[in-house]
């Protein structure tokens, strides 16, 4: 059996949204960075409440919406124009006078800026948040499950500068946060 | 426990959801849109209790009865790969008929998911939450039927990868100029990222699977296709980013999937075909059919599984029949403005023809069915008593249904039966592999999507949460910090009425 020893952090449940906004507002003004809310779902205005910054997620996606567009667009002039020159239709079929009548090919650039950007939104989501990751501390909180259902959390990690155990847990208490529970991280 | 905390809103009239009124502005007379004012654990058993059951008996008279059906899919595909082309009845001038008509059904069905997914989401309709996944998982399950029929249609499967930028020993590219092209990447697109949008939707619920399974296989098999979802805000911070621009993305991809299946149509010279209204105009009937079948298939979940009721409330389906009955409107309107076009305005003898010949010719029928089913029949739920009851409902969706395969049959059939020259004018009758083939498909939509009702929460749980009264921290933007308590949902087992526990349901 591999034995729970190093602090993770500290956690704390509320019973409802109202409950864990107001106690995060109280953790951010302590100036706690490494801490977060775990919710069943997003919770309007946490956000600020946590004191984070707009996602940076949507500059990935332009980036990778760009790049979607201009695969799209090497592709049909690469192939049409430079590999095998496509005569349908009377056509321009050259590179001086195809790239003046692009048009016939907006479809497929479209499209490819699209998937490329959706790929993009979800991969880019799902590396920034550090997913998939199927072992976690919190989940050796038997309470933890909850989350996924009418309960809200708060984990404050013992790796934040300002951590005390004493102080997190008074402060925790003091924000209205019940079970408050020390989640071990496994060694071995 | 908090949860015994007592609540200071006032019980509601348990009719109110049903109360629509015109002359209050919304923010007065708000309808619940999670009735009984249900609370987060209500929604989380109620929703889950579908997977996790024991699976009832008519599931699995509904399974035996249409996955049979659904194997006519592959066994006829065989069969046509096996002979040719051939043994489906059409031949020149009628090369597209059943084929591409059941291609542009399907593919019309599945842009209701989409748009109640995307569009309804950047418009704020806070409503779709409770029936988008279903509503995605039916787009998932119509682009499959739909992109059968292409494949199978160029004759040769075998070589259809063709389709796709591949360098070939002959060395020859696509014509990336033709529309035929842009379907493939459309299409192709569509389902891609309909696939990623319904898989983002589904990760915390899945995670709530996780959470509640009991057995091993279930725990792993729900877990790893949560991904080690923690729910924690600098998660949902990305992750509703991330859902935003999906939503972003998917309104522009859902619009130009259906404009350029019609532009299949519109950039030949074919008289009925070619005309610049085809794009709104398919998309219009897309959206219309759509929701023509989310009712159908979500009227009987929620006769089988009573709880959904509060999810899916009445006004639910009060919403989605006044979009039938706009987008029927549209269509209607597109069908006289065609024809306006074609009989007086244009001038032109061929499209006079072909319009004529639509509703005087061989398929007139088809013609006055299309008419009927599409524009006359949604006419009824101008009147609020006919939304509200559910029989007429459905059958009016039975009505868009089949009136949507009436009307791309006689976009396709009719135009092509009779275009330029009487002398090459051509009848056409389906096959029987045809028609079982077309029958086949529903068997494998229905069975995918009992498979999906089975295995994977119907209902979006972390949404539905998320718009019940208890997910809002504060009133924005003027509301005090004083008032948490009213909104509040009732506590779990409290004395609202109840239409059924969990248990009962499961003990149906």
């Amino acid at each position: 059996m591999a034995e729970y020893k190093r602090l993770f952090a500290l956690g704390a449940e509320f019973d409802n949204a109202a409950d864990i906004y107001h106690a995060a507002e109280k953790v951010r003004d302590d100036g706690y960075t490494k801490w977060d809310c775990h919710s069943p779902f997003p919770i309007h205005g946490m956000d600020k409440a946590m004191g984070m910054s707009k996602s940076w997620l949507s500059a990935f996606v332009f980036l990778c919406g760009l790049t979607g567009f201009c695969t799209g667009l090497g592709l049909v002039t690469i192939t049409s124009f430079g590999i095998y020159p496509t005569m349908v239709h009377g056509k321009p079929s050259t590179w001086g006078d195809g790239l003046l009548a692009l048009q016939f090919f907006f479809p497929v650039m479209y499209e490819l800026t699209i998937l490329f950007s959706a790929f993009g939104a979800v991969f880019g989501m799902i590396l920034i948040n550090g997913l998939p990751r199927f072992h976690h501390p919190v989940f050796n909180w038997s309470r933890f499950g909850k989350v996924t259902d009418d309960k809200f959390f708060i984990v404050i990690e013992s790796s934040d500068p300002n951590f005390s155990e004493t102080k997190t847990k008074a402060l925790l208490e003091s924000a209205g946060g019940k079970h408050i529970t020390p989640i071990y991280d496994l060694e071995d | 426990m908090a949860d015994t905390t007592t609540t200071t809103a006032t019980p509601e009239d348990p009719l109110a959801e049903y109360a629509v009124s015109l002359e209050c502005a919304p923010e007065v007379k708000k309808i619940p849109l999670v009735a009984h004012e249900r609370s987060l654990n209500w929604i989380t058993e109620n929703v889950t209790v579908i997977c996790e059951e024991k699976t009832r008996k008519w599931w699995w008279i509904a399974f035996f009865l249409f996955s049979p059906i659904a194997l006519l899919v592959p066994t006829l595909l065989s069969y046509q790969v096996a002979n040719g082309v051939g043994v489906w009845g059409e031949n020149q001038p009628f090369g597209w008929a059943w084929d591409i008509t059941n291609f542009v059904f399907w593919i019309g069905i599945g842009h209701a998911g989409t748009l109640i997914s995307a569009i309804l989401f950047l418009t704020r309709q806070k409503w779709r939450t409770s029936i988008n996944r279903a509503s995605e998982a039916m787009t998932l399950f119509a682009v499959m039927c739909a992109a059968l029929y292409p494949g199978f249609h160029v004759g040769r499967f075998w070589k259809a990868w063709y389709l796709f930028p591949i360098p070939n020993w002959n060395g020859i590219w696509q014509n990336y100029r033709s529309p035929l092209l842009w379907d493939v990447f459309a299409v192709s697109t569509y389902f891609t990222v309909s696939v990623l949008f319904w898989y983002v939707g589904l990760i915390p619920d899945l995670a709530t699977l996780r959470d509640r399974a009991k057995s091993k296989i279930k725990q792993w098999g729900y877990g790893i296709a949560a991904l080690g979802w923690r729910g924690g805000n600098r998660h949902w911070q990305h992750y509703e980013m991330a859902y935003l621009i999906l939503a972003g993305i998917s309104t522009p991809l859902v619009l130009s999937v259906h404009s350029i299946v019609s532009f299949d149509f519109a950039t030949s010279v074919i008289p009925g075909w070619h005309t610049t209204i085809f794009p709104p105009y398919f998309v219009a009937g897309a959206i219309f059919g759509g929701f023509a079948m989310v009712l159908t298939l979500m009227l009987p979940a929620r006769l089988l599984y009573p709880q959904l009721d509060d999810m899916v409330t009445r006004n639910h389906v009060d919403k989605m029949a006044k979009i039938i009955l706009l987008t029927g409107s549209i269509v209607g309107y597109a069908y006289l403005m065609e024809l306006f076009v074609a009989m007086v305005y244009s001038g032109n003898f061929y499209e006079y023809n072909a319009f004529f010949n639509r509703a005087t010719g061989w398929y007139w029928w088809h013609y006055f069915a299309m008419m009927f089913c599409n524009v006359i029949s949604p006419q009824i739920f101008w009147s609020k008593k006919a939304r509200s009851n559910y029989i007429v409902v459905f059958i009016v969706c039975q009505f868009v249904n089949a009136g949507m395969w009436y009307e791309r049959f006689v976009i396709i059939g009719t135009t092509l039966a009779q275009d330029f020259l009487p002398s090459s004018w051509g009848h056409y009758t389906p096959s029987w592999v045809e028609v079982f083939t077309f029958i086949g498909t529903f068997g494998m939509f229905i069975t995918l999507f009992l498979l999906f009702m089975r295995f994977l929460p119907m209902i979006c749980i972390f949404e539905v949460k998320a718009v019940t009264p208890a997910a809002d921290p504060h009133h924005h933007p003027h509301g005090g910090h004083d008032d948490h308590g009213s909104h509040e949902a009732k506590p779990h087992g409290a004395d609202v009425p109840t239409l059924t526990k969990p248990s009962e349901a499961a003990a149906h």
